[in-house]
């Protein structure tokens, strides 16, 4: 086997290479087209995409080359840049030549620009305009098609207007990895479409849209509503999902009529999934709550009021409910600012903990806090990747992108650990897929396995050949000297219906094996700003920075005046307290617990008994409705701020348009509590806000907005922790009365005048509790498994939920073009199990839990593992949280479900 | 119509056998399908999608690069007349409206009882025999009119069949290698 | 008048020269047990040393080419090209249909040379026959132990698989002929970067011989490279099979001393084409192929070499000579070709794609009596769009040579016969 494909290692020195007779300095590697550009030489392109392999078919970029026969037209797009290279871009031979392409592609193109979507914006209108040649010289028939046809639900095609330069059909291969456009026939018949009724149904297909240089694909969301020219766009970053794709949110007269993707080299490298390209819809959505409500009577629907009634009427539910008893849910869709303001308000100024932005779906905040943080660009250089995560292409569908570009186009091994397959399954080496509730029995066998204990028999309900395979994945990856040596770990909840605690022991166990220089995760934390809300303290036991409680005590206490005495419930426990009488009140910061929590029927029985519920919303929900006091947030592209992605990357969002009626920002709206609550925050902007986390929240130290700007940066920025306790330090020093200890620091170094004097310095810093330092950051410790998981009989499935990128969720059912696309519910079994049970694909079956039944339609699916059933989360009819029993989880680790055959 | 059945799978897995990635088998595997079907019917292309492993509109793609490849039934005998330089010097143009009348059809079409379907082929490397004609991609050279007319005869008459078999059939022979005759071979 | 010694075509007109008994009763498969005592690299040696030019239609030295292979880079691959298509071409089919173990043998010695891993031979499509012949032959090649495990006994072993098209005149460039084998539309990469020599098959080092390139190995081997040498010219030696077809009396495939014969002789001969047809004078002819610039009688005495053909601005590509009298409307024989460039050309470039259907489409307006003055120069100018300058050998603005292809007849009738043209053209006015 030869190493052929392997690039050789690029020599250090940079070229020289002449454009037009300058010279200028280019990196070995670099593509003369992309050199070019850098120094300022454009050269006209159709086909070349700067993130897919270049194919050299539109012909555009051809320019004249030095040669040892002289020079010779080249593609600018398909040549390297090399040493001594002359090239010139703007001869009469060039000229003629690409004038000459510009020619060929327009003579089958239709001349319809003022009424196509992309007249204003497109290249080859740019180039004709600019470049091309004035009269036609084709005097024949154009090319004939059918006009737009659909080849998805969400996307058109006018082949007519096709230049055929492979872009989509290469986006579709290369990159989404769903081949299901092509061109078709041959020549000058050459189209792109897809299979007979088999259409482009791609997570991905509107990047389609954006890379087509011509009109000829379109998105039905935003098809004629608006021109080009008449649309003004900021950069903002997407929050659809925690991934936090970098995108320019377009809009005209105050509406945002497109989402289009901006390549951040970080993250999203131009592309974005079509839920965040098109739930934009949901943004001016007619259901937006407007007006502030209050319910007036018990029992009665809660009516319009105003701010001022409705403030007044929450500020009187905090003001008379003990700290303990407020249980708090929510702020994901938050930004960081907003995050912080409400921190502040809750922790430091009422001392409640029992905050939560997670809703019982994720894994601990110590957890995602607590662990080495990989980025996504640690993905491609890792020598060994390990999944041990949800479906990465339901719920972080760029992430995916980034991760099956490493596995599949860079090779990096991958194993993945995951109670069903997943998207990422065909491009891992090994898909280790365990008994669902198992994931820390299976991730043991493979740590022994790679530690020199190969399995000797199924373990975990995998086979020991798969376990034993996947570890030498692992080992040989790690002696191959590809990668730098580091083993990334990509963690998330794997399934609902599998315990935190299981999952996170079993990252634990593989982030203390024996074997990787070093071990990074990479959280696959889920819903939109949640990464943000946590690390701004939306989380029991935690404050703002990633710090603990116990350990920011003093540091918070002084900036803030107060903290919570007692680490506070999580929402799984809030919800069960609330059920027991134990909680007065919630407030909801954006959340649905009725729709979002696991369990429907700890929910549903936590607001049954809770008096008092204060709801913050874009749109009313089942748990709004519920509430006493609903007030109306602004959301995305409403509101500006920064906001931070699973890897921890802070970067900024950005208003576009107002918001609905009256509604307000978050931050805001914390603000006027706590005014009537006898508190100041001490802020009155956004940049206050952001000013103060930069100052206070220990992670986020000196993470001002032009830092977060452009693709934003990673947090904790390097050195602003040691940067500060130093100047810290030296204010003390240099403030003996502003802290009274100096003298005694002093004194006390006297009397060990004889020690080493850097010593003396370490331990009276830490002798002396004046000297403020910022508190470390946390640290996640192992949990401990209290339960031990029964075995597996033939009579019942274990159950497995998970999500789908398209739900019942309030975000997509308030985008009609995507509502459409939810699976719906659903029992997704192997069907080696569907043959078992003797059901049939697409009958109705009767299943049973220990506390309920729910008859759902039998799907087949291959991805489910003999002995589990896999239902989608969230999907209207709601029957994963019907049957997710979370007492008999917690008790057990798993769910059990039974099938019952219904007579047709 | 129809996926492969389940010879023509076995056929199609040893095609795969015989090359070190199994796509390179694709187009044998629809010349396969074709050979059952007399062209290439949508269900075999996915059938053959899933054997490979790659989605149907890969295989539709691919497939529709190439002319000899049908989507819609065809006669039992495609007749192909070379009008390229060789032929055309020689009367290939006339020899193609002759048997535009002959079938009663216009070049592209498939005669009503969907015996004929009549073709313009491009150089079918016979030139020095021109002008020539294939019928089901068997030679039939230096062709008078009057020759193409018995021909046509004969094949409407159900004769000559031992030497043109029907549509989709290229090589009657297959290469088969025996496993204790293939040189052993690891995965690229 | 030299009778050209035969050296490929040996076993054409026998019936059972097909068939292994035959092939090894004239001394067949005795080559590749020669070569395999032979090192490797001295076959490769031996071949450069014959000087055995590519018989596809570059005319790349053989030997020179099996030398680019990067050192140490395995697995390699053979990729046989027999998807002759180019109009006018015919020869390679025959190679097959009738000596299939030559090529057989041959494929054997170039892999051997090349330390192939596995050699593919691909057969253009629509060919049942040669596809009959040639699986036939390499079951009993198995059989007999030739190919496959443990060729005759040692412990070598390389399996030779029969790979056939679908019927795409473009499969026959060798990066297309490449795709094509691995099940993709067959559309040629750019060359550089994808020279099959580094980036062929599956991105590993590849060679891609024509059919008849190789089925003059097991000679060459058997008698050596000096004695191939001394056969036709020093710088373009051996053999050569032409097809030669078109308004001569007796068209056929000859096998003739390379860079020797003249097109005189190859037109005039009673053994070979014996004059042109109904006494007539001829008027041009193609000397290599459809893709090549036509010739005229001030050409008739150049020999059939490489050299001087090109320097008189055309090629002997793939051995088609396509003779025209003097009574052939040059015109519609040219629009013939451009309409198969345009019909072939794989979509790929959009001045191939669009620029020859644009040819072809004036072409036929001309033809069917709407042509306009200015079309002549239109046409000259959309090809120069193409092949930008018109010279030979031409310049592109394209991937592979396909697209300027079309410009050859195209130039060659306009520049010679603009007459023509206008008169097509005045009968309109
Ligand atoms: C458009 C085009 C068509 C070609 N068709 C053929 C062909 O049918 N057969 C062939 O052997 N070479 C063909 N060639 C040449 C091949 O690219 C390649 O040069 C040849 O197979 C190399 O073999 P050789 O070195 O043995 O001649 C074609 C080239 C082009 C540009
Ligand atoms: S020149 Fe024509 S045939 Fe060749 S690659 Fe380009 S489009 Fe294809
Ligand atoms: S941009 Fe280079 S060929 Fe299209």
């Amino acid at each position: 086997m030869s190493d052929a494909t392997t690039p050789e290692p690029p020599p250090k020195t940079t070229l020289t290479v002449t454009i037009d007779g300058r010279a200028t300095e280019a990196d070995p590697g670099e593509l003369l087209i992309a050199h070019a550009e850098k120094v300022g030489t454009y050269i006209p392109r159709f086909c070349w995409h700067p993130r897919m392999r270049e194919v050299g078919m539109c012909r555009m970029c051809l320019v004249e080359v030095d040669g040892p026969r002289g020079p010779s037209l080249q593609p600018a797009c398909m040549l390297p840049v090399n040493e001594g290279m002359k090239v010139v871009t703007d001869s009469p031979t060039v000229k003629k030549a690409q004038d000459g392409v510009l020619e060929f592609l327009l003579v089958n193109h239709p001349l319809d620009c003022p009424v196509c979507d992309k007249g204003g914006e497109c290249p080859l209108q740019d180039q004709t305009l600019s470049f091309g040649p004035g009269e036609s010289r084709f005097v024949e028939e154009k090319r004939h098609y059918e006009k737009p046809i659909s080849i998805s639900d969400l996307v058109l095609l006018d082949r007519e207007r096709c230049i055929l330069c492979d872009r989509c059909t290469r986006f579709s291969k290369e990159v989404a990895g769903d081949p299901l456009i092509h061109f078709v026939n041959r020549g000058n018949r050459t189209e792109v479409n897809t299979f007979p009724d088999d259409p482009f149904s791609s997570y991905f297909s509107g990047n389609v849209v954006q890379i087509c240089p011509v009109g000829a694909l379109t998105a039905s969301p935003y098809r004629f509503t608006a021109r080009p020219w008449d649309l003004d766009q900021v950069e903002s970053t997407c929050t659809s999902c925690a991934v936090g794709c970098r995108v320019v949110l377009q809009s005209s007269g105050d509406r945002v009529t497109r989402t289009q993707g901006v390549d951040s080299d970080a993250v999203n490298w131009g592309w974005l999934c079509d839920k965040g390209r098109f739930d934009f819809e949901n943004i001016g959505s007619v259901d937006r709550l407007t007006n502030p409500k209050v319910r007036k009577a018990a029992g009665v629907a809660a009516q319009d009021a105003t701010w001022f009634e409705a403030l007044e009427r929450a500020a009187s539910v905090l003001r008379n409910t003990p700290a303990e008893q407020v249980g708090v849910i929510g702020g994901a869709r938050l930004t960081n600012e907003d995050a912080y303001a409400w921190a502040k308000l809750l922790k430091g100024m009422l001392r409640i903990d029992n905050v939560d932005a997670q809703l019982g779906d994720g894994l601990s905040a110590q957890f995602i806090v607590g662990t080495p943080q990989a980025t996504i660009g640690d993905i491609a250089g890792a020598s060994a990747v390990i999944l041990l995560s949800p479906d990465v292409k339901e719920e972080l569908p760029v992430l995916f992108l980034r991760i099956r570009d490493a596995a599949h186009n860079k090779r990096v091994p991958m194993v993945e650990l995951a109670p069903k397959a997943t998207g990422l399954s065909r491009y891992v080496r090994q898909s280790l897929v365990y008994r669902s509730g198992e994931a820390g029995v299976a991730a043991r066998a493979l740590v022994a396995a790679v530690a020199g204990t190969p399995a000797d028999r199924q373990i975990a309900g995998v086979e020991a050949d798969l376990i034993n395979s996947a570890a030498a994945t692992i080992s040989n990856a790690l002696t191959s000297g590809k990668g730098n040596g580091n083993v990334v770990l990509v963690v998330g909840r794997t399934s609902l219906a599998e315990t935190a605690q299981s999952i996170e022991d079993a990252a634990h166990v593989l982030l203390d094996a024996p074997f990787g220089a070093s071990k990074k995760v990479l959280h696959a934390c889920r819903r939109s700003n949640v990464r943000g809300a946590i690390d701004m303290g939306l989380a029991p036991g935690m404050l703002p920075g990633r710090v603990s409680l116990a350990q920011g005590l003093d540091w918070f206490s002084t900036e803030w005046g107060a903290v919570p005495m007692l680490p506070g419930k999580d929402t799984a426990a809030m919800l069960r307290a609330a059920a027991n009488g134990e909680l007065k009140a919630l407030v909801l910061l954006g959340a649905d617990p009725l729709t979002d929590f696991p369990d429907h029927v700890i929910a549903e029985a936590a607001f049954a008994a809770v008096p008092n519920i204060v709801a913050i919303d874009l749109f009313d929900t089942p748990s709004t409705d519920r509430a006493s006091v609903v007030l109306p947030a602004s959301g995305y592209a409403e509101k500006s701020g920064t906001v931070t992605n699973l890897e921890g990357r802070v970067s900024l969002a950005t208003a576009k348009v107002s918001g609905p009626g009256v509604a307000r920002p978050d931050w805001m709206i914390a603000v006027e509590l706590a005014n009537r609550l006898g508190h100041d925050l001490g802020f009155e902007s956004v940049e206050d806000i952001t000013a103060e986390i930069a100052r206070v929240a220990p992670a986020y130290l000196t993470m001002t907005a032009a830092t977060a700007g452009g693709n934003g940066a990673l947090t904790p920025i390097a050195g602003a922790i040691d940067a500060a306790n130093e100047s810290l330090a030296a204010t003390t020093a240099a403030e003996p009365d502003a802290h009274g200890t100096t003298s005694d620091v002093a004194e006390g170094g006297d009397t060990r005048l004889d020690d080493d004097a850097d010593s003396v310095e370490s331990v009276e810093s830490v002798e002396s509790p004046s000297v403020r330092t910022v508190p470390p950051l946390v640290t996640a410790a192992a949990p401990t498994l209290a339960v031990s998981v029964p075995q597996p009989d033939s009579y019942s499935l274990r159950l497995v939920v998970g999500h789908v990128l398209y739900d019942d969720g309030t975000l997509v059912s308030h985008s009609p073009s995507l509502a459409k696309l939810a699976p719906g519910d659903g029992l997704h079994l192997h069907p080696g199990e569907i043959e078992r049970h003797g059901l049939s694909r697409g009958g109705q079956v009767n299943v049973v839990s220990q506390r309920t039944a729910v008859m759902l339609t039998v799907v087949e699916n291959e991805a489910v593992a003999r002995g589990s059933a896999f239902v989608p989360f969230g999907q209207v009819g709601g029957a994963a949280a019907a049957l997710l029993d979370a007492d008999e989880l917690q008790a057990s680790g798993i769910v059990k479900i039974r099938l019952e055959t219904v007579a047709e | 119509m129809a996926r492969l059945n389940t010879a023509n799978t076995e056929r199609a897995r040893e095609l795969m056998g015989h090359y070190p990635r199994a796509r390179s088998a694709m187009i044998p595997m629809c010349h396969l399908a074709q050979e059952q079907d007399g062209y290439l019917t949508d269900e075999a292309m996915e059938h053959i999608a899933e054997l490979i492993g790659c989605t149907p509109a890969e295989v539709y793609g691919t497939a529709s690069f190439y002319e000899m490849f049908k989507f819609h039934p065809v006669g039992k005998y495609v007749v192909g007349v070379c009008t390229n330089i060789s032929c055309l010097l020689v009367g290939g143009e006339e020899l193609l409206a002759h048997c535009e009348e002959k079938l009663g059809i216009r070049t592209g079409g498939t005669t009503a009882d969907g015996m004929f379907t009549l073709e313009e082929m491009e150089c079918l490397a016979a030139c020095t025999r021109a002008p020539c004609l294939q019928v089901n991609y068997r030679y039939f050279e230096n062709i008078t009119h009057d020759q193409a007319d018995a021909l046509i005869d004969d094949l409407s008459a159900g004769k000559r069949t031992n030497d043109v078999p029907p549509h989709g059939t290229l090589s009657r022979i297959r290469q088969s290698i025996p496993a204790d005759r293939r040189a052993s071979r690891d995965s690229i | 008048m030299p009778t050209s010694l035969k050296m490929i075509s040996t076993r054409w007109d026998d019936p059972q020269g097909h068939t292994l008994a035959r092939y090894r009763e004239t001394g067949g498969y005795e080559a590749i047990r020669k070569a395999m005592t032979m090192e490797p690299d001295a076959v490769i040696e031996e071949v450069k040393a014959a000087n055995l030019l590519g018989r596809g239609g570059a005319g790349f030295p053989c030997g020179t080419k099996w030398g680019f292979l990067p050192k140490d880079v395995f697995p390699r691959y053979l990729v046989v090209n027999g998807d002759e298509s180019e109009p006018g071409t015919f020869k390679d089919r025959l190679l097959v249909e009738r000596d299939p173990h030559q090529l057989i043998e041959g494929v054997l010695i170039a892999s051997w040379a090349i330390r192939a891993k596995q050699a593919f031979i691909y057969v253009r499509g629509e060919m049942a026959l040669a596809h009959e012949r040639l699986a036939a032959a390499l079951n009993e090649a198995y059989a007999a132990g030739l190919v496959g495990r443990n060729i005759m006994g040692t412990d070598w072993s390389l399996d030779v698989v029969f790979h056939f098209g679908a019927g795409a005149y473009i499969v026959g460039e060798e990066t297309a002929l490449i795709e094509s084998l691995e099940g993709n539309r067959g559309m040629p990469r750019l060359k550089p970067p994808f020279f099959p020599a580094s980036k062929g098959l599956y991105m590993q080092p590849t060679v891609v011989n024509n059919v008849e390139t190789l089925a003059n190995l097991p000679w060459i081997i058997n008698n050596g490279a000096a004695a191939f040498t001394t056969i036709g010219d020093a710088k373009a030696c051996g053999t050569r099979l032409f097809a030669l077809s078109g308004h001569v009396n007796k068209p056929g495939v000859y096998e003739v001393d390379f860079g020797t014969t003249t097109f005189r002789e190859l037109f005039e001969s009673p053994e070979y084409g014996n004059g042109i047809r109904m006494g007539r004078s001829i008027k041009a002819w193609i000397p290599g192929g459809a893709s090549a610039p036509w010739f005229f009688e001030e050409h008739l005495d150049m020999a059939l070499h490489p050299g001087p053909v090109g320097a008189a601005g055309s090629m002997l590509g793939s051995g088609a000579i396509v003779v025209m009298d003097d009574q052939t409307d040059m015109v519609r024989a040219a629009w013939r070709l451009v309409k198969f460039f345009a019909k072939e050309s794989c979509g790929k470039c959009s001045p191939c794609r669009e620029g020859t259907n644009w040819l072809e489409k004036i072409y036929r307006r001309i033809l069917d009596g709407h042509g306009r003055p200015e079309d002549i120069d239109l046409l000259m100018d959309v090809a120069d769009n193409i092949s930008p300058g018109l010279t030979w050998p031409p310049k592109q603005t394209t991937i592979c040579p396909l697209g300027p292809s079309a410009a050859s007849p195209l130039v060659s009738t306009v520049r010679r016969f603009r007459d023509e043209y206008e008169a097509y053209i005045r009968k309109v006015a």
